[in-house]
């Protein structure tokens, strides 16, 4: 068995004694094969970067700490290492790649310099030389400019830049394995495509072992070899990837499969003749940074350019686009947080922009929101009861009906009505979702705002809380505007969807209509984007 | 990205700092008329008493009987030509009387930032390389002693201690006048004079750039970045010294760049306890004396000093902080 590179046994580590569960690995034993991917899929708490982290000792010690099993990589045991080794291991021999390019480069430090100390660390190379090495994997990583580029700050380039240059780090040294720990998750669509295709390219070409973590069994699809599904600390199943994609053995597996958003359109079309609710027009929105007292305008982006929208009663239109693509902007600008620049907000007739904040108050009841994190959009200090309660209150309902309303709203998100007495960090993100929905329903608004309500979820908490959203829109009759980056989830729960780039609505139409034929470039390139296409898509 | 040259950016931030500066003319202006009593009064009073129509006479002279609104314009058209007033009091014109004392007070905030800055971060420093060992208490602990201790209380007892009891250092005064040194002989003593006070001033700080400087390294320190740097290979010496201090700075620099203005507050009650002849002490006997002018002067000065002062700390910030974009 000489092809294995690194061989897992046993593996157990275990988290500090205030936690809820006493092992985030329990036991795992897993190989990485010469030349393969091996992808580690699972949810949030699932143990995957644990397991990741622990190979490399960068368990965040002391209170997580590896306490039993077997690490071995070339002919060593990677736990019983001394401190010494362990650093010539780190990125010369086994590199890894983080999740969040945002925050794992310096951000005082030049992304040359980054990359260069990694050289300086681990071999004897004059300053000239190691130059000459950086600006290489700068081109290797198809990084523009690699001149312009060494001399960057990580604040001066794209999420996808930064990643490219924590690619770099890793290859720097040609490192036996690579351990990615769920290197695109933090990427918009097509940089993913993007990011996901340069990893295998250099994967290929090195002739390297990757270790991928990842929740996503579309990026699976895209790129695995072998796969591990590991669930509370556990490998559930492992295997050939086409086998695991194709035909899931665990039930766990198969669930999470299920789980997976298809491709296909689910909804059918509305009757044409319902009449319009939302209406946006000539919409114009345009950030201007400028410089304190006296100084001119430095910066200006331009969020909406002429946007032209229109949301039928008890429909739902999903806004499609990237970062910085202005959906949120939009979404801010409906709901009245944002002030527009020119052009036309109409609900039920009646104009909401240009409005002063005082104007708008009798507007808020109609039409209300459904916030992208559900961690951070709850008042940890109030109960639940009361932050369901405060907007009808506000209306003018009594204390006494607005908790008896929210205890029915509880019922109806699928949570227990004596939630109105707890606290919002006793409940999990899904559950939070489901609260930050029952708050968003209490006052019966007309229109519900859902700015990326299920992108911070696990793919199978995901699956039930757009159940839910399309289940009370029906029963509700609400229409939703759904802001989201994912066309698998504007597929599942929109008639029709909208795609902008850069403040612009560039396509817009029937959500079968768009996905049977893209007309336009972008929403092509965001098709093909999707990772995992054709497992998904053999999948429906 | 920097916009524009640094040049440029420093002009214009001087250009903004005229409306500011004017702005606390006027407030000050404004308030001391509030104050009860005035120059003519004190003087009257020191001599024991005197007629009505003296002390009219008296305001004549000094331009207070009239309107506060024609003595605010002539204030204002005064400045513009850099003639802050005269002072009565001591015979001599306030400016000649404040470029005198400025350099005291100077001498005295420049030790303090030093002394602060640098041994609050080497505290800092040490006591988040030490966490959560009996070291770090220590430091925590008298960190947080000191910064709860008044600044007078500190200065008479340490004037006790090392002057009275041990005599290590003068109790007072700047230099030893009678003495007549010159060069090399006039610095030391100088220096000499200056450790109390600026121990005295520095504390306060110190403790305040120590458990600042403590928890922002704490804070650094589990940032990804940092789990990036250990990836590599990097040592944990190295980490310290190249990734997290100067990203656990930041904070700290911005700290000290706004209490400046605190500092030359704590310095009046140091350079009244210590008789340090600098803007301090000044204000504290004008303001007895009632001597308007002089006082005005004071705070312009003052306002001048903590705007140069904020504007130096953002031109380091610059520098620091390659995500700061100056224009």
């Amino acid at each position: 068995m000489t092809d294995i590179v690194l061989s897992i046994d046993h593996l157990k580590v275990a988290l500090p004694a205030w936690s809820d569960r006493k092992f985030a690995v329990g036991g795992v034993s897993l190989e990485i094969r010469q030349k393969e991917i091996l992808c580690i899929v699972g949810e949030s708490g699932s143990g995957k970067s644990m397991m990741g982290k622990a190979i490399l000792g960068l368990l965040p010690a002391p209170h997580v700490r590896a306490v039993g099993g077997k690490i071995m990589f070339e002919g060593r045991d990677l736990l019983e290492l001394p401190d010494d080794d362990m650093r010539a291991i780190r990125c010369g021999r086994i590199a890894m790649i983080f999740q969040e390019p945002m925050t794992a480069l310096n951000p005082l430090m030049k992304v040359g310099q980054q990359i260069e100390e990694v050289l300086e660390i681990h071999t004897r190379m004059t300053p000239l030389q190691r130059r000459e090495r950086v600006l290489d994997l700068i081109r290797d990583v198809h990084l523009p400019e690699p001149g312009r580029m060494i001399a960057s700050y990580p604040h001066q380039l794209s999420g996808g830049q930064r990643q490219r240059v924590v690619i770099a780090m890793a290859l720097a040294l040609e490192p036996a394995l690579i351990i990615a720990d769920e290197p695109t998750t933090a990427l918009d669509v097509t940089t993913q495509a993007q990011i996901l295709h340069l990893i295998k390219e250099l994967q290929r070409a090195h002739g390297t072992a990757v270790l991928f973590i990842t929740h996503d069994f579309g990026v699976v699809a895209e790129i695995a070899d072998r796969v591990a599904v590991m669930r509370h600390g556990e490998v559930v199943e492992q295997g050939v990837a086409t086998q695991v994609l194709r035909a899931p053995r665990a039930d766990y597996t198969k669930a999470l499969v299920a789980a997976v958003p298809g491709l296909k359109p689910r909804l059918q079309e509305l009757d044409a003749d319902s009449n319009v609710l939302l209406r946006v027009t000539n919409l114009e929105k345009t950030y201007r940074t400028s410089s304190g007292l006296f100084g001119g305008t430095v910066r200006e982006v331009h969020a909406a350019k002429k946007i032209n929208l229109e949301l039928k009663r008890e429909s739902s239109l999903a806004l499609v686009g990237e970062s910085g693509s202005g959906k949120s902007t939009l979404a801010r600008c409906v709901i009245g947080l944002e002030s527009v620049d020119s052009g036309l907000i109409e609900i039920d007739g009646e104009r909401i922009s240009g409005r002063t904040r005082a104007e708008l108050r009798p507007f808020r009841k109609h039409v209300q929101m459904v916030f992208q994190d559900p961690y951070a959009s709850l008042n940890p200090r109030q109960r639940v009861g009361d932050i369901i309660a405060l907007g009808p209150m506000l209306n003018g309902v009594s204390r006494e009906q607005a908790i008896a309303e929210a205890r029915e709203l509880l019922r109806l998100v699928g949570l227990k009505p004596d939630a109105v007495d707890r606290y919002p960090h006793e409940f999990s993100g899904g559950q939070r979702q489901r609260i930050g929905i029952a708050r968003a329903l209490a006052v019966k608004p007309k229109l519900i705002v859902a700015d990326e309500p299920v992108s911070a979820l696990d793919v199978s908490v995901q699956k039930q809380v757009l159940e839910l959203l399309n289940d009370l829109r029906k029963s509700f009759g609400l229409s939703m505007l759904f802001i989201t980056h994912d066309l698998r989830v504007a597929a599942t729960v929109c008639e029709e969807i909208a795609i902008m780039q850069r403040g612009e609505i560039v396509e817009r139409g029937a959500t079968a209509e768009i996905f049977a034929a893209p007309s336009h470039p972008y929403t092509r390139s965001l098709f093909e984007a999707v990772p995992g296409r054709e497992w998904i898509s053999s999948l429906d | 990205m920097k916009s524009g040259s640094l040049g440029s950016y420093i002009a214009r931030r001087l250009l903004q700092t005229i409306p500011v500066i004017l702005g606390v003319v006027i407030v000050n202006f404004l308030l001391l008329q509030l104050a009860p009593g005035d120059l003519a009064t004190v003087l009257a009073g020191e001599a024991g008493g005197a007629p009505k129509e003296y002390i009219d006479q008296l305001r004549a002279r000094f331009g207070h009987d009239q309107p506060v609104y024609v003595q605010l314009f002539n204030y204002m058209k005064n400045l513009l030509f850099l003639d802050l007033g005269y002072s009565f009091r001591q015979s001599a014109p306030v400016l000649e009387l404040l470029l005198k004392r400025l350099g005291p007070t100077l001498l005295l905030m420049g030790s303090t930032l030093v002394v602060s800055l640098g041994l609050g971060i080497l505290m800092g420093l040490l006591a988040a390389l030490w966490v959560r060992t009996w070291k770090d208490h220590v430091i925590s602990v008298v960190a947080i002693i000191v910064y709860a201790t008044p600044l007078f209380w500190v200065g008479l007892m340490l004037v006790l201690v090392f002057s009275i009891w041990l005599d290590w250092f003068p109790t007072s005064g700047m230099e030893d006048v009678v003495a007549f040194h010159e060069g090399w002989a006039r610095f030391v003593d100088i220096a000499h004079h200056l450790v109390l006070p600026t121990l005295t001033l520095s504390l306060f700080y110190l403790a305040l750039y120590a458990r600042l400087m403590r928890a922002s390294m704490l804070e650094q320190r589990g940032l990804d970045y940092v789990i990036t740097a250990r990836a590599k290979g990097q040592t944990e010496r190295k980490i310290t010294t190249r990734h997290v201090f100067r990203n656990a700075l930041l904070p700290v620099v911005t700290m000290a760049g706004v209490q400046t203005g605190g500092l030359l507050g704590g310095s009046v009650v140091v350079e009244a306890i210590f008789a340090w002849p600098g803007l301090g002490q000044l204000a504290y006997q004008s303001l007895f004396a009632r001597d308007y002018n002089l006082l005005l002067g004071i705070f312009f000065m003052s306002a001048v000093l903590v705007v140069i002062v904020n504007l130096i700390v953002d031109v380091i910030y610059v520098f620091l902080d390659p995500r700061i974009r100056i224009g």
